[in-house]
């Protein structure tokens, strides 16, 4: 008996192994597959998402538009809003993902990076003349006017000078008083620069008309001689300039994506998964907590800086309504659903929240209301946006607290319950009729009076 | 050392102020007051819930907003149809009724957001949970966004405006009057509640450790939905009360909630006095702010300079005025 089920079993596998050889076309791309070393396997898709990224402005035209429920791909013009958005989460993924601290005050970054470049590339101030690299600006105009590459990079460095300050003070305190502190900050910036165009007569931000216009990007006629760069991005017709544009987001979003890897596995980056993990034995094991932890808000706001910056030389203005504490829970959203600190997880994410902000509601609605609801039943789908966004997040958070793409090690956190500085449980609610009660043996924890 | 200057120079320049200005001086005192007890019932309601779950609950200033918009139809629409010419019974009868209705609906809500989303997350990392009531105050902002779409909603002058009390220039209305006789017995109900009922001796088991309250055979969930609803029904009184003095729309309640939050940290979160005596703080700060005095940064600042408070708070002092210094800091 056993031994003709043997045969059986291997007459069976050898017919699998010669289907398999007949069918070859398949059988060996995949041999080839494996036959890769896995660092290549890992990298080829992500090699292919980024050449259809760097191609897609050539291929939009091509794409259909009437695609059933999402209606069309996201035009040009929005995709550069989109690719800002998803930088800015992978720069609070940084804050929140790696180093486990609850920012809810990220658009503080944002507005900060904005009116950088409105300080320092525009005609805000008229008082003085002072020109450095700028182009299509008369040399005469009033105003700071530096080259907005140089005013990105600063943008990034004010900022992320400004992560430092509201970080130092505040590091100290526990994970819900740090929100709050982060809340607050990311509430007074904006109103800041809302009411900051009379400090005592002196106009510094141009009140609720904000700071326009503000310098353009582009090359000089220099690079252009030499090279064939283009001079000023929105010297030429569209769609170029939105092509322009799209492709430098796209050259940030991915220097930002290489530095968020490298410092993940650097020293530093692993020092903040060791405190997202379990404070206290980080800190044992000598990891320099307050230190440590502000590098991670300097670094989540470096890259929140560039974003802020970009997308005001993009729209040529900063202005106090674009930094509603929505936009905080906005990326915090981008984030939890992705997966904390799950770096491909956030850009997926992102990409597919923010699409949905700026199109994909819009289009989804619109298309809901002609093919489902036709008729006086219209509901506006765009206007419950941040409804439904709070219950993407609370979803997530009740039954996928990993989210779409967990990051291993996070996931394990989880599963496990190790506790980093938030992490802390609110109650073990083990009551007599709870099997398996006890079992984590975390002991009574007692909670402050 | 640096606060202690700090404190003399605010109170310098409000005894200055007080001097200079005697007669706006003491109606923005009233003002803030009158103020600040609407800050107190919605501060109560964080202190409450933080006391017993430690938890920040965000939805709280979004469920003051919802149920503020529902007792606006109850009061001026077809359910009660009060106006400004409605007899002193009718009128009394019918807010009171508002305001049963309302807290009953507030605390409704609160306990079902308790039910619906924190108590599936007991055992979860407080960040999920902390992120998860970020969720939960957007939804019910839309909620009140899809009922009571986007215009304000006010209700007709019930309480005339009219001097109750008038010394020299310094007037006390009837509406701050009503203000103040609403809100005090509700305190002293509350104060009742927590310190000399079983419910309330349950509740302080369960916020001193929750393990050896369910031992000693507390329903620790009961208790934790109680003071849900305890905190709701605050927060619907507190939104009627709003009502009496200003509009309220569906997103009125994120920075009323914030401001509340504040106050209840100034006055130390998880304490019930120190949550009372932060918001007459706080609404006092704010009556100043806005007053018309000497360098008065105005309104346009308010937030700044409380959440500025906040922070400075947070920092230097996160036990608050009338909290315990804990080994954790805070």
């Amino acid at each position: 008996m056993a031994s003709s089920a043997g045969r059986r079993a291997r007459a069976s596998v050898r017919g699998y192994r010669e289907r398999a050889t007949r069918a070859s076309g398949l059988s060996r791309v995949g041999e080839w597959w494996a036959s890769l070393p896995e660092r290549t396997r890992a990298w080829i898709p992500v090699a292919i998402v980024v050449t259809l990224a760097v191609l897609y402005p050539f291929y939009i035209d091509s794409l259909p538009t009437n695609i059933p429920i999402i209606v069309q791909f996201p035009p040009l013009h929005d995709t550069v809003t989109i690719l800002v958005f998803v930088m800015m989460a992978v720069g609070l993924n940084i804050v929140v993902g790696y180093a486990g601290l609850l920012d809810l005050g990220y658009v503080a970054f944002y507005a900060i990076g904005a009116y950088t470049a409105g300080w320092l590339a525009s005609g805000q101030f008229q008082q003085v003349h002072f020109s450095f690299g700028a182009i299509g600006v008369q040399s005469n105009a009033g105003g700071i006017h530096i080259s907005i590459w140089l005013v990105l990079l600063i943008a990034a460095i004010v900022t992320a000078v400004g992560g430092i300050l509201i970080g130092l003070p505040t590091l100290r305190l526990r994970g819900d008083y740090l929100a709050i502190v982060t809340l607050g900050f990311g509430e007074i910036i904006p109103q800041f620069v809302r009411n900051a165009d009379d400090l005592h007569g002196f106009n510094l931000s141009g009140g609720t008309f904000g700071i326009n216009p503000i310098d353009q990007l582009g090359f000089g006629n220099r690079l252009h001689d030499a090279v064939g760069l283009p001079v000023t991005y929105n010297a030429y017709f569209p769609p170029t300039p939105d092509r322009l544009f799209y492709w430098t987001i796209l050259a940030l979003l991915l220097f930002t994506l290489f530095c968020s890897m490298r410092l993940r596995d650097s020293r530093l980056g692993r020092a903040w998964i060791a405190i997202r993990e379990d404070e206290t034995a980080a800190g044992a094991m000598g990891v320099p907590l307050m230190r440590t932890k502000t590098w991670s808000y300097a670094g989540g706001a470096f890259f929140g800086g560039i974003a802020g910056a970009y997308i005001a030389t993009f729209n040529s203005g900063a202005f106090p309504t674009q930094f509603d504490f929505n936009i905080s829970v906005f990326l915090l959203c981008m984030v939890v659903l992705g997966g904390m600190g799950s770096l491909w997880g956030v850009v997926v994410a992102g990409t597919i929240l923010a699409w949905l902000n700026f199109d994909g509601l819009g289009n989804i609605g619109s298309w809901f209301n002609t093919n489902i609801l036709p008729g006086s039943h219209q509901i506006d789908v765009p206007k419950y946006s941040f409804g439904i966004y709070g219950v993407i997040i609370v979803l997530m958070m009740l039954f996928r607290p990993t989210g779409l793409i967990p990051e291993r090690r996070r996931k394990r956190e989880i599963e496990e319950g190790t506790r980093g500085p938030l992490d802390e449980p609110l109650y073990e609610m083990r009551g007599a009729d709870e099997p398996g009660a006890g079992e984590r043996g975390a002991g009574g924890r007692v909670p402050r009076g | 050392m640096l606060g202690l200057v700090f404190v003399a120079l605010i109170l310098a320049w409000l005894i200055y102020n007080a001097v200079t200005r005697t007669t706006p001086f003491f109606n923005v005192l009233l003002i803030g007051l009158t103020q600040g007890c609407v800050y107190a019932l919605v501060a109560l309601g964080y202190t409450l819930v933080y006391g017993i779950l430690q938890l920040i609950n965000f939805a709280h200033g979004d469920v003051f907003a919802l149920s503020g918009l529902f007792a606006s139809t109850m009061v001026g629409g077809a359910v009660f149809g009060l106006t400004s010419s409605s007899t002193t019974f009718g009128l009394i009868g019918g807010l009171t009724a508002t305001f049963v209705i309302a807290a009953a609906f507030g605390a409704l809500v609160n306990s079902s957001i308790e039910f619906l989303a924190y108590r599936r997350l007991r055992n979860a990392p407080r960040l999920s949970v902390l992120i998860t009531a970020v969720g939960m105050s957007f939804i019910v902002q839309n909620i009140s966004l899809a009922v009571y779409d986007v215009n304000a909603r006010s209700i007709p002058q019930l309480i005339p405006g009219a001097d109750l009390i008038h010394v020299s220039g310094v007037s006390y209305t009837w509406d701050a009057f009503f203000v103040v006789v609403v809100t005090a017995p509700v305190l002293v109900l509350l104060t009742w509640l927590v310190k000399s009922t079983r419910h309330g001796k349950a509740m302080r088991a369960t916020s001193q450790d929750p393990e050896a309250a369910a031992i000693m055979g507390i329903n620790v969930n009961r208790t934790i939905t109680f003071t849900f609803a305890l905190a709701g029904a605050l927060a619907g009184v507190g939104a009627t009360l709003y009502l009496v003095e200003f509009n309220i729309r569906y997103d009125t309640g994120f920075t009323l909630g914030l401001i509340a939050f504040t106050a209840a940290v100034l006055g130390g979160i998880g304490n019930l006095t120190g949550a009372v005596l932060g918001a007459i703080i706080i609404g006092l700060i704010q009556a100043f702010n806005e007053g018309p005095f000497l360098d008065a940064p105005g309104s346009d600042w308010t937030k700044t300079l409380v959440f500025t408070i906040l922070i400075m708070i947070l920092v230097f002092r996160p036990e608050g005025l009338l909290g315990e210094r804990t080994p954790e800091g805070a």
